[in-house]
C-alpha cells in the first residue's frame, strides 16, 4: 500500500495492519475448526488442573480456598501463549508457502508487517480467554469485578503480542513449521514457571527461585488480582512493566529477523 | 528363510524406520519427551508441598510420586505419535506400497508399533534417569524399575494400537493429531498426577474406573513403596485389555482401508 500526497505514511500503514489482521480474522471465520485446539488445550487444562490439584488450596499459605479462581487466569494466559505461538506457525507456513515473500515486496514497513501478527494474536487470544473464563465463572470461579476484567483480558492480549513476538522471532529464524514445539514449549516454560500451581511462598526450592526472577510472575499476580482479591495499583504496575520489557525484548529480536528476511 | 523370521525382519525394519522417523523429526520427538519433561519439573515444584496434605501416601518427594505420571503421559504422546506418523504414511501412499508387498498386512501395523514400543522404553528410561538424577529413589530397587520399564514398554505398545487403528480408519494425520486434547483429558482424568482420594469430584469418580489409573499404580508401586502382586496384575490386565481394544479396532480399520483403497 504506497503512501501518497493523498494518503499518508501512517495511515497506509494503519491500513496494512488492519488488512493483515482482518486475514486473521477471515482464517478464524472460514475455518473456524483451526480456533478449536487453542480454546481446547487451555480449557483442559483448566478443568484437568482443578480436579487434580484443586485440594492444593488445603495447604497453609494458600492465598484463597478457590482452586477454580486461583487458576483460571493462568489458563487464560495459557490460551494468549498457544494463540501466539500459533501466530508464529502460521506465518511460519506463510514463509514456507511464498506468501511472506509477496508481502516483503510491497512497499509496506517491515514493522507493519510484524505488527500486523502480533495484533491479529492479541485480538485472537481473547477468543480463548473468554471460553475458559465462562467455563470457570460457570463452575465457581469468584466474580473478578469489572476492574479486575479488564486487568485480566488486557494481560491476556498483551501476552498473547509477546508469544506472538517469540513466534515470529523463531518462525523467521528457521523459516520452517518444524519450530512450532519450540514456540509452544518456550511460552508454556515462561507461563508456568511463575506462581501458577501455588503461591510463591510454597513453591519448591528450585521453581522458588526462578519464580521470583521470572518477569511472567508479576503478570500472572496482575492477572489474578481480581480473581483472589482486589484490584490494586501495586499489583498492577508490576505486570504491566514486565509486559513492555517483554514486548520491548522479544519485539526487537522478532523484528530484526524481519529486516534481515529476503535481504 | 522361514516366513515367521521374514515376517520379524520386516516388524524390525518399520520398527528401524519408526524410530528413525521420530528422532530426525523435532517435532515428533518434542511431545514425547520435551512438554512430559517440562510438566515434570513445573509440577513437581510448583505442587510439591501436597505431599503434606493429609491422605497423602507416604512417599520420599513428590518428584518420586510424579515420576509415573510423566511416563504416562510420555507413552501416551509416544502412541499419538505413532499414529501421526501412520497416517502421514498413508497420506504420502507409502502404506499403500507396503499392502501391495508380499507382507503380510499385520507385519505393517505391528512395525508401527514395534517403534512406538521403543519410544515408550526410552521415556521410561529417560524418567527413570531423570528420577534418580535428581533424588528420587526407586523403592523396589532394580527389579521395580525393571517391572516398571516393561509395564510401560508394553503399555506405549498397547496405546499406539488404538493411535494405529485411528490412522488406519481415517488415513488423515490431522485427524490423529487433533487427538492430542484426548490424550490431556484422559491423563488429567487418572491417577497419573495425584493420589485418586485427593482429586475433585467427578475426576475422582471418573479416575477410579479409568484403567489408566490401574496402569499407573502399578508402575508406581514398584518406585514409591514396593512390588504389589495384585497392583501388577491389575496393570498387566488393562494392558490387556487395551490391546484386544487396539487389535480389534486396528484389524476393522485396516479391512476398512484395503476395501475403500
Amino acid at each position: 500500500m504506497e503512501a501518497t500526497l493523498a494518503t499518508p505514511a501512517w495511515r497506509a500503514n494503519v491500513a496494512t495492519i488492519g488488512a493483515l489482521m482482518a486475514r486473521s480474522k477471515n482464517e478464524l471465520v472460514r475455518v473456524p475448526g483451526a480456533a478449536i485446539p487453542g480454546v481446547l488445550a487451555p480449557t483442559i487444562f483448566f478443568l484437568g488442573l482443578n480436579g487434580v490439584f484443586g485440594a492444593l488450596t488445603q495447604l497453609n499459605g494458600f492465598t484463597t480456598g478457590s482452586y477454580e479462581s486461583f487458576i483460571v487466569p493462568i489458563s487464560m494466559l495459557q490460551g494468549a501463549g498457544f494463540t501466539g505461538a500459533a501466530a508464529g506457525v502460521n506465518l511460519a507456513r506463510d514463509i514456507e508457502l511464498g506468501w511472506l515473500d509477496r508481502l516483503l515486496a510491497s512497499p509496506a514497513p517491515r514493522w507493519v508487517l510484524l505488527a500486523g501478527t502480533v495484533l491479529a494474536a492479541s485480538a485472537r487470544a481473547l477468543i480463548p480467554a473468554s471460553f475458559v473464563l465462562a467455563i470457570a465463572l460457570a463452575l465457581g470461579a469468584g466474580w473478578p469485578g469489572i476492574d479486575g476484567l479488564l486487568v485480566t483480558f488486557f494481560m491476556v492480549a498483551a501476552m498473547a503480542a509477546v508469544a506472538a513476538c517469540w513466534g515470529s522471532f523463531l518462525a523467521l529464524r528457521f523459516k520452517s513449521q518444524s519450530a512450532a514445539p519450540l514456540m509452544q514449549a518456550g511460552m508454556m516454560a515462561l507461563i508456568l514457571t511463575t506462581t501458577a500451581y501455588a503461591p510463591l511462598a510454597l513453591l519448591q526450592g528450585w521453581l522458588q527461585d526462578i519464580a521470583s526472577v521470572n518477569p511472567v510472575t508479576d503478570v500472572v499476580e496482575a492477572a489474578r488480582q481480581g480473581f483472589v482479591g482486589s484490584v490494586t495499583w501495586a499489583d498492577t504496575w508490576p505486570g504491566l512493566l514486565a509486559l513492555a520489557g517483554l514486548l520491548a525484548v522479544l519485539g526487537t529480536l522478532a523484528l530484526r529477523e524481519m529486516r534481515r528476511t529476503g535481504r | 528363510m522361514s516366513a515367521l523370521a521374514t515376517n520379524l525382519r520386516v516388524v524390525r525394519a518399520l520398527g528401524m524406520r519408526s524410530i528413525r522417523q521420530t528422532f530426525r523429526r523435532p517435532q515428533l520427538i518434542a511431545p514425547i519427551i520435551v512438554f512430559p519433561t517440562l510438566l515434570l519439573a513445573i509440577q513437581t515444584g510448583g505442587a510439591g508441598g501436597a505431599v503434606e496434605l493429609p491422605g497423602f501416601p507416604p512417599v520420599q518427594s513428590f518428584l518420586q510420586f510424579m515420576l509415573a505420571g510423566a511416563m504416562m503421559q510420555s507413552l501416551m504422546l509416544a502412541g499419538n505419535s505413532g499414529g501421526i506418523a501412520l497416517a502421514v504414511d498413508i497420506e504420502m501412499g507409502f502404506t499403500d506400497r507396503l499392502f501391495s508387498a508380499p507382507i503380510p498386512r499385520f507385519a505393517i501395523v505391528l512395525g508401527r508399533l514395534a517403534g512406538t514400543a521403543a519410544l515408550g522404553l526410552f521415556g521410561a528410561l529417560w524418567f527413570l534417569a531423570i528420577g534418580l538424577i535428581f533424588g528420587a529413589e526407586i523403592e523396589s530397587g532394580v527389579a521395580g524399575a525393571l517391572l516398571a520399564i516393561v509395564l510401560v514398554t508394553a503399555s506405549a505398545m498397547a496405546v499406539g494400537g488404538i493411535g494405529a487403528a485411528i490412522a488406519l480408519r481415517t488415513g488423515s494425520a490431522s485427524v490423529v493429531q487433533g487427538l492430542f486434547p484426548l490424550v490431556l483429558v484422559v491423563l488429567f482424568l487418572s491417577s497419573a498426577f495425584f493420589p485418586q482420594e485427593l482429586m475433585i469430584e467427578p475426576a475422582q469418580t471418573i479416575a477410579e474406573y479409568n484403567p489408566l489409573s490401574l496402569i499407573v499404580e502399578g508402575v508406581r508401586e514398584p518406585m514409591i513403596s514396593g512390588i504389589d502382586a495384585a497392583d501388577t496384575l491389575y496393570a498387566v490386565l488393562a494392558i490387556l485389555g487395551i490391546v484386544a481394544l487396539g487389535l480389534i479396532l486396528s484389524a476393522r480399520a485396516l479391512r476398512h482401508r484395503l476395501r475403500v483403497g
